[in-house]
This record gives structure tokens, sequence and C-alpha cells, in this order.
């Protein structure tokens, strides 16, 4: 590719130290480029995400951090102009693959946006709607069961147990944002993105987001796009650093935090860019 | 980082004169905005209250019916001989002689052919429809002889609520002495009673002089046109100096007649006393005197003679105030209504056999030529099967492109041509859509498809409107579903929703306010849209309720259109209380699209 000629500099540099061991891999990303008609955003990415870990990418707005998110369920899809290249793989399997359903990748593959969106209907149908069309539970008993659990799991249940036909966009913004986790949960998926979860949220909503993120990590790997490095090293078991659309740096998020070895990297986590 | 030195502001410069003058600058103009946009509203409220103040008080004639209300006598060998109670046999009876029976006897004193015809008139034909029809539903009323109301004629109608001008009594001090009791008669008053009828007529032929001697003043300009001619003419042409002078001597001659005809009727006007004609283009006047009417035909400053309308009981002489001169204010000429009927209906009014009831016949019965007749129930049907086929196209037709256009499309130059045509289509003309509907739908459909011509039929009037309004339903659905937040669409892909049921799951349902205004402002428009349905021929008189798409029917504004057009005075305030049902119709409609955005609008 013409650019990785030109900017041969800025090229990746994935370090493995000693002593990170590597654990079984739920997602890999290999070469993965993306262009917005004649627009390079994302440059010749590699990452490995270990499963059921937390993974934060970080980096200066317009990194191309959420716009990698994005390829991980293919929601760049929707985008007209959008065009992925390169291999991005779920359980070994390349998700961009011709025979590859991407309404069952987004089954498996759940999604917390930047703003709260929960549908304009009741709490119980916010829940409810995913496992519906994808047909996974077989009675109502079943199904609610299913929107007790993960309105459970998001640590939702106690607060809306009454009101679960009420409106779900009555909730708060705190409220909202885990009911959006609740119904990204509900699908039953294997990978959780979310992106900047906690940026319209007030500190208290986003310290119970976060402790529930770290709570999730038991039985899903999560990848966060977040601007807050504060985050990014309270919730994260590893850490990615996207500067200019390249992949600069990832490792162990006490390592980034107190050890970068990128000079780009340094400068962002000590204030000097972004 | 600009030079903070170069943009720090002088202490003075929100605080000096200038500074204030700028300020009362900007006040100024704002007052000034605003005194335009309140002068405009007004203007526009003005309008929109004149146009419904014409519109209701003209429909307001329309709200009421004069009945007469007459013992008519459904006598059982007139109507059912043979006593059969059989419908198809009642249909046959002689219904109008019972009616023109129930007239003769309350007024008796019309006796000759011309009279009674006149009498006969007072009355609708519709009166002896009703009777029918109650009879045909009751056969028990046969051979009873009870009141019955029988709908009064138009002009009668008119005459009843005012319309037509009314009567107004003048003064009579002095003694009348009636010479005659029936026929022509001559009554003979003091004190010259009659004077101011006398100088009425004498107005009236003063005019009629002045008309004349405009005549002649005519006369006068052509003679001297040919005299220039002629002036101008050479020596040699003397065939055409001929031809001018034989011009000249016409129009002298006949100057000479107009005024002379000028002047002996204003020699007559300018005399004192004398006996003059009461003409017809006048106001007319009745005289009552011991119980009779005499309607005035010859008048002197104390002797009238005229026609008994009503007979006289006697000719005893009758004290002054004890007989009436009366004045009906408008000419007999100019109404459709006579003088000896507005002494009937008036002899009617007063022994309580007239009423005047809620028109309830406006709403029920369909159209006719009989103005008394017509109603709008036949349009409002037709109207109703019409939007049915315009909704029925329209809507999914149009929400299905909406969706197409704006969620699957792929954005190229095709569509964007597509979308730019569409737009164009909803400032097409009505009458260019009525073309269509006239070359497609009505030769083409017509007898291929539907096996019968479709012309004028609900079902080509609809699917022409439903053209006419898919560009409004298109832009309108269009909008809507833009205007669903995107975050709603990548909730639904994020849980692994298709790309269809994220639309017909989440995007239809949010746009459906938005969507469904449009469709009823879209369906408003073609419920009021008059030219297309003129061209497939919906223009037809059609007297029968539509029962489906397939009949011929007319819509509301055409129904306006064709009434407008009848000379008829209880047309004119039958189109009026048409439009204002038309506008009912509206205003349900809007009404509607309101309540659908509240109840469906979310928050999100």
């Amino acid at each position: 590719m013409d650019q990785r000629v030109d900017t041969s500099l800025l090229e990746p540099q994935r370090v493995v130290l000693p002593g990170e061991a590597a654990p079984e891999t739920e997602v890999a990303a290999r070469g993965v480029s993306v262009h917005y008609g004649a627009k390079q955003a994302l440059f010749d990415v590699d990452l490995d995400v270990p499963k059921n870990s937390v993974m934060s990418l970080i980096g200066p707005s317009g990194c191309g951090k959420s716009t990698f998110l994005r390829c991980i369920n293919r929601m760049n899809d929707v985008i007209d102009i959008a065009r992925v290249s390169g291999r991005i793989e779920l359980e070994g399997k390349n998700i961009y693959d011709a025979d590859l359903d991407v309404v069952e990748l987004r089954a498996r593959v759940g999604m917390v946006f930047q703003k709260p969106n929960p549908f304009p209907k009741s709490i119980y149908e916010n829940i409810a709607y995913g496992p519906r069309i994808h047909g996974i539970t077989a009675s109502k008993a079943d199904l609610d069961a299913l929107v007790e659990d993960s309105l459970r799991r998001a640590g939702l249940f106690d607060e809306v147990k009454d009101r679960l036909q009420e409106p779900g966009t009555g909730l708060s913004g705190g409220q909202q944002q885990r009911l959006c986790i609740a119904r990204a949960i509900a699908t039953r998926p294997d990978v959780i993105l979310m992106d900047e979860p906690c940026s319209a949220l007030d500190p208290i909503a986003t310290a119970i987001v976060e402790e529930l993120i770290d709570e999730l990590r038991a039985n899903y790997t999560i990848m966060i796009v977040t601007h807050s490095m504060q985050q990014a090293a309270r919730v994260s078991q590893r850490t990615a650093f996207f500067h200019l659309g390249y992949l600069v740096e990832e490792g162990d998020t006490n390592r980034i935090f107190t050890n970068p070895t990128d000079p780009r990297t340094q400068d962002y986590i000590t204030g000097r860019t972004g | 980082m600009a030079d903070t030195a170069t943009i720090a502001a002088p202490d003075s410069i929100h605080t000096s004169d200038a500074a204030h003058r700028r300020l009362k600058r900007r006040y100024a103009f704002e007052t000034r905005f605003k005194v335009f946009g309140i002068a405009a509203i007004t203007l526009a409220i003005l309008a929109l209250v004149s146009l419904l103040w014409t519109v209701f008080s003209n429909a307001f004639g329309a709200l009421y019916q004069t009945n007469l209300v007459l013992p008519v006598s459904l006598s059982a060998e007139r109507i059912d001989p043979g006593a059969t109670n059989d419908p198809s046999v009642i249909r046959r009876g002689d219904f109008e002689g019972a009616v023109k029976e129930a007239l003769r006897t309350a007024l008796p004193a019309a006796s000759g052919r011309r009279e009674r015809r006149e009498l006969y008139g007072l009355v609708s034909d519709g009166a002896a429809l009703d009777l029918r029809e109650l009879a045909m539903a009751n056969p028990s009323v046969i051979g009873s002889k009870e009141p019955r109301v029988l709908l009064a004629s138009d002009d009668a109608n008119l005459w009843i609520k005012g319309y037509l001008g009314s009567i107004e009594t003048l003064p009579t001090d002095g003694r009348a002495t009636p010479i005659g009791t029936t026929g022509s008669i001559e009554i003979v008053a003091e004190a010259n009673v009659f004077q101011p009828l006398l100088t009425v007529v004498k107005e009236s032929l003063l005019k009629k002089a002045a008309a004349f001697e405009r005549q002649a003043m005519l006369q006068q300009r052509g003679v001297s046109y040919f005299e220039n001619l002629l002036s101008q003419l050479g020596d040699d042409a003397s065939e055409q100096r001929a031809d001018y002078e034989r011009q000249i001597t016409g129009y002298k001659n006949r100057e000479a007649s107009f005024t002379e005809k000028a002047d002996a009727i204003r020699k007559r006007a300018e005399a004192p006393g004398g006996r003059e004609a009461v003409d017809s283009d006048l106001s007319s006047f009745l005289v009552r005197i011991n119980g009779g009417v005499v309607k005035v035909r010859e008048v002197s400053a104390d002797t009238v003679r005229g026609d008994v309308i009503l007979p006289l009981a006697s000719e005893a002489p009758v004290a002054a105030n004890a007989w009436q001169l009366q004045r009906i204010t408008s000419s007999e000429v100019s109404r459709k209504v006579s003088d000896r009927q507005i002494v009937w209906l008036e002899e009617l009014r007063k022994s309580g056999n007239v009423s005047v009831d809620f028109n309830t016949r406006l709403f029920t019965s369909s159209n006719s030529r009989e103005s008394e007749l017509a109603g709008v129930w036949g349009a409002a049907v037709g109207s109703f099967w019409t939007m049915l086929v315009t909704f029925c196209l329209a809507f999914p037709i149009g929400v299905m492109a909406a969706i197409y256009l704006e969620e699957f499309a792929p954005k190229n130059a095709i569509t964007s041509f597509i979308e730019v045509n569409i737009n164009n289509l909803a400032a097409v003309p009505s009458i260019v859509f009525g073309l269509l509907g006239l070359a497609v739908v009505i030769e083409f459909f017509g007898e291929d498809i539907f096996n019968q011509d479709l012309r004028s039929t609900a079902l080509a009037g609809g699917i022409v409107l439903a053209l006419m309004t898919l560009p409004t339903i298109i832009i309108a659905a269009r909008a809507a579903i833009k205007a669903v937040p995107p975050s709603i669409r990548e909730a639904a892909l994020g849980v692994g929703a298709s790309k269809v049921q994220a639309v017909s799951h989440h995007v239809l349902p949010l746009a459906m306010p938005g969507i469904l205004t449009g469709t009823i402002i879209g369906m408003a428009q073609a419920l009021g849209e008059t030219a297309p349905l003129l061209m497939i021929g919906m223009f037809a008189f059609i007297k029968d309720v539509p029962t489906g798409v397939m009949d011929d029917a007319t819509a509301l504004p055409v129904q306006v259109y064709q009434w407008s057009d009848f000379p008829e005075r209880l047309f004119e305030m039958k189109t009026a209380a048409a439009i204002v049902v038309l506008l009912l119709f509206l205003i349900t409609m809007n009404a509607i699209a309101v309540l659908l955005r509240r109840r469906f609008e979310r928050k999100w």
C-alpha cells in the first residue's frame, strides 16, 4: 500500500515483552485497513484480544479506535462509503468471509453505543427484542427469565423490577446505558463492544458502569473505546493505543501506562498530545 | 494563537455614544420586523374571516327549508283502488293529484287555468314523491285525510325566507270604496291617497323618457357621422352620395320618432294627475280591503284599477286606515314568484300553514336539477369511495417507495434522478393527472381489464387522485423516516436485527405519525381536488348514491362547482352549504392528523 511505504516511520510496533503470557485469543485482527471513500482511516491494524478480558482502545480523537471497534461487528457495513480490508477472526473464523451471516455475527458480538439508545418501548421489550428476533427462547417463561437475568447482570433489575412495562426512555442516563448493556447481554454474545459507554454519564453512573464491566469480564470478552485514560486503567487488562489511524502500541494496561515503549504513547498518556 | 493586543476591546467600545446608537438601530429594526409580522398575520386573518363569513352566511339560507302543512286526502280510489296494499300499485298512485287537490282546497280563489298552474307551482315536485314514499312504506295512510308536510318550491321557499323582497305597508289616510268584488275592479279613495303611488309611476316614466332621449342622441351621432363623410366626398361619386343621403334620412327619421316618444312620455310624467299603468318592472302594489286583495294595474291620484287576487267580501266603503295599501319591494319581472303566489303564500302563512324547518334533505338526498330537492349525500358518498381507492393505492405504494428510497436504495445517479422527479411530480398541475387518467385509466384499463367503461366511476377518480397524492406521501414519509435518529437503527442492528427488521420493527413505527400526517394532508388535498375529476367525467349529473367504486359517482368539490354554475338562487346557497360540508370534512381529517400525531408521538 502506498501510504505504508510513505509513512514507514509510523508503522505499528507490536511489542511483546517477556512475562506477558498469551492467553486464548477471542478476536484476532490481521492487516485491517478502513477507507472512507478516498480517505484511509485505519492502516493495517494487527491486534489480538484475549478471551474473558477487557481490552481498552485509547487515543486522540479521530485516531480510528471507534472505526476499528465498528469493524468487529461489521457496523461499518451500514456506511455506504466505508470499505474494510484485511481479516478479523472471531474464534478463528474470518468475519468478512462471504459465507458469514452478518446477523449471526451481530448476535455474537453485542454493542453498546456512546449515547444510551434504548428503543422507545418498554424496558421489558428493550431486553426481549434481541432474543425474540433470534428465537433463542422457547417460551414466554424462558424469555421472562432471560430478561430478568440480563437485567440482573447489568445490575439494573432491582431498580426497575416494578416498572418493566414502562418506557425505557424514562430512565436516567446511567440506567439507560445499563439497560443498553443488558440488551446487549440478552442475546448471549461472546464479545461486547463498548464505544465510549460512559461519555454521556455523570461520575457516579460511570463508576457503576465500570464496576459492571469488571463483573462482566468473567463471562464475556469486552472491547471498550474510551477517552478517559483513568477509565482504561481502571477497567482493562490490556490497552491498545491508536494514533492517526495506526495501532501504535498494545500491551498490558499497567505497562502501557507506566512504561510505554513508543514515544507517541508516552506523549499521549502524559498529556502532551491529544 | 492570535496576538491578544489586537483583539482586546478599548474600554469604550460597548459604552460609547456610537455603540448606543448601534444598539438603538438594532432595536428599531427588531420593532419594525415585529410590526410587519403582526400586520401580515392580521391581513391573513381578515382574509380568512371574510371568506368564512361569505361562505357561512350564504350557507345559512340553505340550512332551513320551507314546508306547506296542508290537509291532504290520500283517498283509496286515487292511490290504490283495489286495496291491494301492493307497493308496485301504490307506486303508480296519483299523489300529484292529491297534492293539487289539497292546494285547491286551501286556496279556492285560484280558479283559472293560469292561476291553477301558478298555485301548483307553490309546491315542489318532491312533495308528491314524499307522499308516495310514505304510502309505500306505510299503506295504512291510504284513505286518511291528515295534515301533511309538503315541500315548498324553491321560489316559494325563497319568498318565505325573505330573499326575494318583502312587503311594506303604506299609509292610507282616506276612505276607500271598492267597485266590484271579483275580476278587474276599481277602488276609489279620498284625499289623494294614491298620490305617492302615482309619483312612483311618474318617476319611472321620466326614466323611460330619458332612455328615449338617449336613443335620439345616438341617432344624432349617426347623422353627423354620415354628414362628415358626405363633405369629404368628391363631385364624381354620385352613387356614394345618394347612399349616404339615404342613411342620413334614416337616422333623422328615427331620431324624430324617439324624440317624439320621449316628449310624449315626459309630458305625461310632468303633468299633474292623470291615470297611468303600473308596469311589471316597477314594485308591485296591493290593496287589501274587505278581506280581499287587489293587485294594482292602473293608478290615478284617487283611484286604482286592478285585478282581484283574493275576492272581496263586499263593496262596502272602508274607513281610513282600516284598509291597507301594500308595496312588494321587488318588481314582478325581477323574481320568479308572481304577485299572486306571494299573496297566496302570505295567506297560508297567516293561517299557520307554513313552517320553516331544518333542511335534513340537504344532507340525505342526492343531486337534483330542482334546487329544493338537491342534497350533498350522493357527492359525499362518491367522495368517500374515491378517497378509499386513493388511500388504498397511494398509502402503501407511497410508504414502500419512501422506505426503499430512504433505507435501501444505493446512493447513485439513478436514485437521485428518481428523487428529483418525485419532487417535481408534486408540482405538476392536477389537470395533467386528469389527462393521464383519461388516456390511461379510462382508455386502457376500462374495457380491457375491468370490462366496463370506467368513465366517471369512483375507481377512475381514485386512481387519478392516488397518482396526484403519491408524491406528497412519498416526500412526507421520507422526511419522517429521515427524522428517526440513526441511533435507533444502530441499536437494532447492534442486537442482530436484519435491515428489514430494523426498519419494520423500529424505524417505521417511529416514523408513522409523520407518515400519517403527510398522508392525511395529501388526502385532504385530493378530497378538495376538482380539475382531474372533471377530466374523467365525474362532472356528470348523477342522481343515485354510488354503492361501490365501480358505480358512477361525483365528488363534493365537483358538486360545488356544478351547483355554482346553476342560476337558481337556492343553488347559490346550497353551493355555500356544500362548501361548508367539504370544509367540515377537511377540518375533521386535519383533526385526525393532529390526534394521530399526538397519540403516536414518542420521545427518543
